[in-house]
């Protein structure tokens, strides 16, 4: 049981008494009351969180629907020449940091983007919406997808085709076979990936850093609370309660589908 | 069980326009690392001044990164494997506890766990501008992973049951970790390696707040260069990065292959 | 539930994509409401040709498949009307078992009630009253097979087909739903293909047996028909088991002599020993409750079994001689 002794005492003194301090520190005394009485009460933080909460809300959602097709192609075809190659390509992304995220949607979406670019040779008028919520949400789609077309692919890949074969028998037609047997099947990977996307957008600061410190999400917030106003009570409480809502979130998610989300890449 | 042809044919499509989504910004970027003039395009010619300046310019951060990783790497070593073991012999309550507590780091957003050791830590004379600083966050943030991967080796390999047979033939506690759970458990702990090295060279929301002047890593020169320097040059330093990833991906990756044949093999049922 | 109809299959072949063949071209009729057992060993194609009756896997060209009058070979499995029970039973965890046993019904836009009604109907003819509420995986081995076998025949299928239906239970459980299967298959009447390796189940459960091996149908026939009079060597080692000998035979005596003898255990009988019989040794002998099973030995080394009635009394190490009786295999 001592072999556990090192790691349990790093995660204490660097982790987790830290953390007890950073809640206190929260509950300092600052223009005359408590930093999360403050957090909790001015509008302009719950608009943070509200943005925050929904673009990561709706990011996770475009994901999924993305991922599950792809997630099926997949699982359902694991012979074709290729594959590997394309495998590899889809889940390359998973490595990166947000901040090379942020400067690829850059490259996407930005003022010399690839998408400014054409529109301006189609239209005359460039697009460009890399520096604002727009682009904030490609960044999101971008580093969710990889990590759950994996989730997804692999949990198609366990499902028993028995129980396809024997809804055919029975006379599903496809749809039904889908709605009745697959998604039920796939419903646990769904909500775990679904939780992990949401929980990584809702702390993601590279990526919002890169394209503008002005974007008006949580992480940008409580960065700027402590490098430009030197406010930190009041980045520890909105610390707090971003760790607990993200927490909470996976808690939650991990309950309804089991453990079953082991090994990531 | 075959899929029919609108699935195939709308997931094949799906599947093409996200790859193309994840990797054409990456093509780009590599391109332009390595373009004469990004804005002229390929025509103006390739080159590798960029990368040189690159060089010149964030040398340092490139070596820093590697020196935090392995350090980093080490320590997770040291202190992940024993305790994988720990969680793989003991299926207590406490255990359960540990494990859950050791996956909060990354639960948490970085920016909350970095915020904490620097109102606990920060203070320490000495400790707030050394690489230490930033090779505990990446431990912090690391670990889970290494002790997971370790565990699943373990367990994958019953090395509970063998550890019971080494302890009948008079081996000690010590001794049948270092001789019969670290070597057989290899495939895990090199995994665990791998993922840990990958995940703390591409570290950046704990690390940005943790660094000072003196202690930039790779990302936060990324980051530097993405405000400050001109697109080419961003790019080729983003080069330089995926350069350093690529062959951890590759052997994370042909690790995952190698123990698959395995896995199915016990899987497989019986023909009729 | 209507007539019952006839399975026809006519040059039914399967080639696999990599060119290895499962089946050769097989004609095969089964008649209407008779089960019919293929049997055969690991490999040997049955499970491949009850996929081509279900529709799961496509017959070679040139393959007609018929339900009665109907040419089904071009439909799909959601059309066919077939009731598959799976090996491994296949059911759905996400259901209940009567939303199993109903999930055919409600594919066909059944309203709610009637469904739930003819759900609890089959749950009663397979004595599981009372499980309707149940959840899969609260089931034993021997609940989910009859589950299954209910939800197979909620649609009211033309063709019942049941592939290896005992093979996961134990022993004993085997031994009891076996009898119970097939006492509810003669009652149903429904047209009815099992897939086995094992003969005892093949015997009991099939009104007629298909035997196969290595992609062809080796004989077709009841079960007498097969044992007392198969047409090959598979046949009569897969259906009980042969004794072959190299010895001579007069007057039903076995004696010195070169001749390839193929005989049954209990066909032989046990003497004493005789001067002109060929020497013979009692090797070993086993109790078994309802007979005695004897491992006789030859001086030149040949050895087989020969089982005798309960009160038989050699010992081991006893000398004798045999004779045959009853007719013989070829």
């Amino acid at each position: 049981m001592w072999f556990a002794a090192p790691a349990a005492t790093l995660f204490l003194a660097f982790w987790l008494l830290p953390m007890a301090g950073l809640a206190l520190v929260g509950a300092e005394i600052k223009d005359g009351q408590s930093a999360y009485l403050t957090v909790l009460t001015r509008s302009q933080y719950w608009i943070s969180l509200f943005n925050t909460v929904a673009l990561s809300l709706a990011a996770t959602l475009a994901t999924l629907l993305l991922s599950l097709p792809v997630g099926r192609f997949l699982a359902w075809h694991r012979h074709f020449p290729g594959r590997r190659l394309l495998m590899s390509l889809l889940m390359f992304p998973l490595a990166f940091p947000g901040v090379v995220v942020g400067f690829l949607i850059i490259l996407l979406a930005g003022r010399q983007g690839v998408i400014g670019a054409l529109t301006k040779w189609l239209t005359g008028d460039p697009i460009v919406f890399a520096y604002g919520m727009g682009g904030l949400f490609l960044g999101y789609l971008y580093f969710s997808l990889p990590r759950c077309i994996g989730v997804i692919a692999a949990a198609a890949e366990q499902i028993d085709p028995s129980l396809l074969e024997a809804a055919r028998t029975l006379g599903a037609s496809p749809w039904r076979r889908f709605v009745d047997v697959e998604l039920p099947a796939l419903s646990p990977a769904l909500i775990g990936a679904g939780a992990m996307s949401f929980a990584t957008s809702m702390g993601a600061f590279g990526t919002a850093f890169t394209l503008a410190t002005q974007i008006d999400v949580l992480p940008i917030t409580i960065y700027n609370e402590f490098t430009n106003y030197a406010n930190i009570p009041v980045a520890a409480a909105l610390s707090i309660v971003l760790g607990l809502a993200t927490w909470a979130v996976l808690y939650v998610a991990h309950s309804l589908a089991g453990a079953r989300l082991g090994a990531a890449a | 069980m075959n899929a029919s042809k609108t699935d195939t044919r709308l997931g094949l499509a799906v599947t093409l326009a996200v790859a193309a989504f994840l990797i054409g910004p990456v093509v780009l970027s590599v391109l332009a690392g390595l373009t004469k003039n990004y804005f002229v395009g390929l025509s103006s010619g390739l080159t590798l001044r960029w990368v040189e300046q690159v060089w010149s310019l964030y040398a340092d951060t490139i070596w820093r990164s590697f020196a935090v990783a392995l350090l980093t790497l080490a320590i997770c070593t040291v202190v992940g494997v024993p305790a994988a073991w720990v969680l793989t012999l003991h299926r207590g309550r406490l255990a359960r506890a540990l494990e859950e507590l050791l996956t909060l780091p990354v639960a948490v957003p970085g920016l909350a766990s970095a915020l904490a050791l620097i109102v606990s830590w920060g203070t320490v004379r000495g400790l707030r501008g050394s690489i230490w600083f930033i090779v505990i966050g990446h431990v912090l943030f690391t670990l889970p992973f290494m002790v997971r991967a370790a565990r699943a080796s373990m367990q994958g390999a019953d090395l509970a049951t063998l550890d019971e047979a080494a302890a009948t033939l008079g081996a000690s506690r010590t001794q049948r970790f270092l001789q019969i759970v670290v070597p057989n458990a290899a495939p895990g702990i090199v995994t665990g390696a791998l993922t840990v090295l990958t995940l703390s060279i591409g570290e950046f929301n704990l690390t940005w707040l943790l660094h000072t002047p003196l202690t930039k890593t790779l990302p936060v020169g990324l980051a530097d260069s993405y405000a400050s320097m001109r697109l080419e040059i961003a790019s080729a330093y983003t080069l330089v990065f995926l350069l350093m990833l690529v062959p951890l991906l590759v052997g994370l990756q042909w690790l995952a292959r190698g123990d698959r044949p395995a896995r199915a093999a016990s899987n497989r049922t019986l023909p009729s | 539930m209507t007539d019952p109809v006839a399975i026809t299959l006519s040059r039914c072949a399967k080639t696999w994509p990599d060119g290895s063949r499962a089946l050769e071209p097989i004609d095969l009729q089964v008649r209407g409401g008779e089960t019919l057992a293929l049997l055969g060993p690991s490999g040997c194609g049955k499970t491949t040709l009850l996929r081509l009756i279900c529709g799961l896997e496509q017959a070679d060209a040139g393959a007609s498949i018929r339900f009665g009058d109907d040419e089904v070979s071009q439909l799909p499995p959601e059309a066919r009307g077939v009731g598959v029970v799976f090996q491994s039973y296949a059911l759905f965890p996400n259901m209940s078992v009567a939303q199993n046993v109903a999930y055919g019904l409600r594919v066909r836009d059944m309203p709610a009630a009637a469904r739930d009604r003819r759900a609890r109907e089959l749950l009663a003819l397979v004595r599981l009253d009372g499980f309707a509420e149940r959840r899969i995986d609260q089931l034993s081995g021997g609940q989910r097979q009859r589950v299954a076998l209910a939800r197979a025949l909620a649609i009211e299928p033309r063709v019942l087909l049941l592939d290896e239906p005992l093979t996961a239970l134990d022993a004993k459980l085997r031994e009891h739903l076996r009898v119970e299967l097939a006492q509810m298959l003669r009652q149903l009447r429904v047209t009815t293909v099992i897939v086995t390796h094992d003969q005892d189940e093949a015997m009991m459960l099939g009104d007629r047996i298909a035997v196969m091996s290595a992609g062809h149908l080796e004989q077709v026939g009841t079960a007498e028909a097969l044992y007392r009079a198969p047409a090959s060597d598979f046949v009569a080692e897969f259906l009980g088991t042969l004794c072959r000998v190299r010895a001579g035979l007069r007057d039903g005596l076995l004696v010195p002599g070169d001749d390839a003898l193929a005989f049954r255990p209990h066909e032989a009988r046990l003497d004493a020993p005789r001067a002109d019989a060929l020497p013979a040794r009692v090797l070993a002998r086993f109790f078994l409750g309802g007979s005695v099973r004897y491992e006789i030995g030859l001086d030149d080394g040949q050895r087989f079994p020969v089982v005798a009635p309960a009160h038989s009394g050699h010992a081991a190490g006893d000398p004798v001689s045999v004779a045959l009786a009853g007719p013989r295999p070829s």
